[in-house]
């Protein structure tokens, strides 16, 4: 699914995320753009702190203080939420845009039945008395797979294991229907025998509802397994974005390789894995030019002094001055 | 649930056998309680007498056997002081105090859990800065001073409230209340409010803590996420995740609120069983405070036996994990 044919779902245009400090201000998300069509899922993998949870914070409205949207704005079916009042955004989140958080354990409360938090969440956003919103709660369950749900929808969260509560987290996410859902890492904390299980879970569901997900994790093999397309972020910034065999089968961005040539099992060979040398700069110490100057192997002048832009490459985007000069082909699809 | 009961029953026993051992043995090694009781001209004859009628030459496990038996029945003997029945004696204080220590944790929760609340959900505003430079003057004035100055300032400068005793108080058959006058509810204020300050400001504290704890956690993000409502994430989830440490400290205040109710009941005259206490220290009265101890243990022991209940009441994850807890729950 591409989203080229129509307006897309949510669109984030230059958007910056700053921290003020004592000792200035830290940029930890610089400049970014994207745009999520509906029903498409976009991962967005990254090192830790490249930025990718406040992103997915920052769309829903979410950033903890002091952590602020310095600049750009973010749209949802063309219209600006990222101004909004505190009651209509809140009135968005879940209703429009849904999160899953990466630990099922600690998601859900401890002390209410998950009936009690399904009937909350329903009825908050849709106008249904407690037994039509019970029924949709039950089917809910039903529908993301857990085994006896008559049953279970009565029972308290520690009742459920791991797996199990991340499924019934999916179900809180899915309650009003939203159009999107940011689902940050959302296996990570999982036994590895399930996040499969999960993964393509989400997929299903998404795929059914027609909702569109951005899904943020470390591994790409869930990019490769679920996703449309792929945004690679690197220091606050997006390196590379395009389409999931586009940017997995023949990367682009020097530090997009490197991803990629430690994931062995991506359905096509790779015969060097590739590690990349060094670690990613802490935000207050990025270096001026591209971030990723200290780490690249065909580091040239104008990395040191010029900030690279996205730019179409291909079927992808890409951020990096090798693909400046057009037609000048580095080590893609070797 | 029943075994869990159980368990906590027979704990209470033997706290409550250690207390009554200890509240024993003071009679032992405090004083001889006969000097206390007979003229400075009694003859040796007068005394053997006494100490006989007093059970006092008994041996000792027989003595505590008898002892353990009648306190367990309210019999705690003859005050040496009011040559009357202890248990008489403290049940005529009780209701002052309890009504005292009731009044007290009512104001302290009612003003402590909101401003707690509140100092928790606005932890940079204005108001919540003031509250909490105020409370610790709260917690750091100790009580008799606070008493005095409220008396200073509401008793005799201001004129508005009495300065001591219980006012007018109105007979519930043995039960001497101060609810159903007017002089015996302006009696009440500035001693309740004395004795509630410190746990005001303990509770409040405590709760902001807990909430700020609380707010930080997954399940409140993950709520903020699905677009609850405010009141519904901050009542409705937050707070009532703060209840069981809450209910905890609340129960244990409430009983040493009764314990220290000693020297609020000091400074304005309150007639309850710490002023009985008090002046039974005084001239080694030992029965009243043997079985002041005991009384106060056994508070305690009620309380927390009360506490231990409420969390299977609030957290689910008690009510099924614990072994032998599961039986009965739908
Ligand atoms: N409150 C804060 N104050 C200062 N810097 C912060 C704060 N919160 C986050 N950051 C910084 O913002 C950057 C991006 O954080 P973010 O959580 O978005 O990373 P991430 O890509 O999600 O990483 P991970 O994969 O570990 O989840 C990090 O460098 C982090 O140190
Ligand atoms: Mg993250």
């Amino acid at each position: 699914m591409t989203a080229e044919n129509n307006q897309p779902l949510l669109s984030v245009r230059n958007l910056r995320i700053e921290f003020p400090t004592r000792r200035g201000t830290l940029v930890a998300v610089d400049d970014i753009s994207f745009d999520i069509a509906p029903g498409e899922i976009l991962g967005v993998v990254g090192e830790s702190g490249a930025g990718k949870s406040l992103t997915g914070a920052a769309i829903i409205g979410l950033l903890e203080p002091p952590g602020r949207i310095a600049q750009g704005e973010i749209l949802l079916e063309g219209r600006r939420i990222d101004d909004l009042p505190y009651e209509e955004i809140r009135r968005i989140r879940g209703r429009q845009i849904g999160a899953i958080f990466q630990d099922p354990l600690t998601s859900l409360n401890p002390l209410y039945s998950v009936s009690r938090q399904l009937t909350e969440t329903i009825q908050t956003h849709l106008s249904m008395n407690e037994r039509q919103a019970r029924e949709r709660a039950l089917e809910l369950l039903e529908e993301v797979g857990i085994p006896g749900a008559s049953e279970r929808i009565d029972h308290y969260p520690h009742q459920f294991s791991g797996g199990m509560r991340q499924r019934v987290v999916i179900a809180l996410a899915l309650c009003a229907e939203p159009r999107l859902i940011i689902a940050d890492e959302p296996t990570t904390a999982l036994d590895v025998s399930i996040q499969a299980q999960i993964i393509s879970l989400l997929k299903r569901l998404c795929n059914d509802h027609g909702t569109a997900v951005m899904l943020v994790t470390h591994d790409m093999g869930v990019i490769a397994e679920a996703a449309d397309r792929v945004a690679v972020m690197y220091s606050g910034r997006i390196a590379e974005i395009g389409p999931v065999q586009e940017v997995v089968r023949a990367a682009k961005h020097p530090y997009t390789h490197g991803l990629m040539g430690s994931i062995p099992h991506i359905g096509h060979h790779v015969d060097q894995l590739t590690q990349i040398e060094g670690s990613m700069p802490r935000l207050q110490e990025i270096p001026p030019g591209c971030p990723f100057n200290p780490r690249c192997e065909q580091v040239s002048e104008r990395c040191y002094v010029e900030r690279p832009n996205l730019q179409v490459a291909e079927k992808s985007e890409v951020a990096c001055h090798l693909f400046d000069a057009p037609g000048l082909e580095v080590r893609a699809g070797d | 649930m029943i075994a869990f009961l159980v368990r906590r029953l027979l704990q209470a026993i033997a706290v409550m056998a250690v207390v009554a051992f200890c509240a024993f043995f003071m009679f032992q090694f405090v004083g001889d309680p006969v000097n206390q009781m007979v003229a400075e001209d009694a003859t040796e004859e007068d005394r053997q007498y006494l100490r006989e009628s007093l059970g006092l030459n008994d041996p000792i496990p027989v003595q505590f056997a008898k002892f353990a038996l009648n306190a367990a029945q309210g019999n705690y003997g003859i005050s040496y002081q009011h040559k009357r029945p202890v248990a008489a004696l403290i049940l005529e204080r009780m209701p002052a105090t309890l009504e005292l220590a009731i009044t007290a944790a009512v104001i302290a929760a009612l003003l402590g859990v909101p401003a707690g609340v509140y100092t928790g959900l606005r932890r940079f505003g204005f108001t919540s800065k003031l509250i909490m430079t105020l409370s610790l003057i709260g917690i750091s004035l100790p009580t008799f001073l606070i008493g005095i100055l409220l008396i200073y300032l509401f008793a005799v400068i201001l004129g508005w409230l009495p300065s001591f005793g219980r006012g007018e108080v109105t007979h519930l058959g043995a039960w001497e209340t101060n609810f159903l006058s007017i002089s015996g509810i302006k009696s009440l204020i500035l001693p309740a409010i004395t004795l509630a300050l410190f746990q005001m400001t303990f509770i409040m504290r405590l709760i902001r803590s807990e909430m700020l704890e609380v707010l930080r956690t997954d399940f409140i993000k993950f709520a903020r996420a699905r677009g609850l409502h405010n009141r519904a994430i901050n009542y409705g989830h937050a707070l009532k995740n703060t209840l069981v440490p809450v209910i905890t400290i609340i129960g244990l205040q409430l009983g040493s609120l009764i314990a220290f109710a000693i020297i609020t009941e000091t400074v304005f005259q309150w007639p309850g069983m710490g002023q009985l206490f008090l002046q039974a220290v005084q001239v080694v009265d030992i029965p009243i405070m043997s079985a002041y101890l005991i009384m106060i243990a056994f508070f305690f022991v009620v309380i927390n036996l009360i506490v231990d209940m409420l969390y299977y009441v609030v957290d689910p994850r008690l009510r099924i994990d614990q072994p032998g807890g599961g039986g009965g729950h739908g």
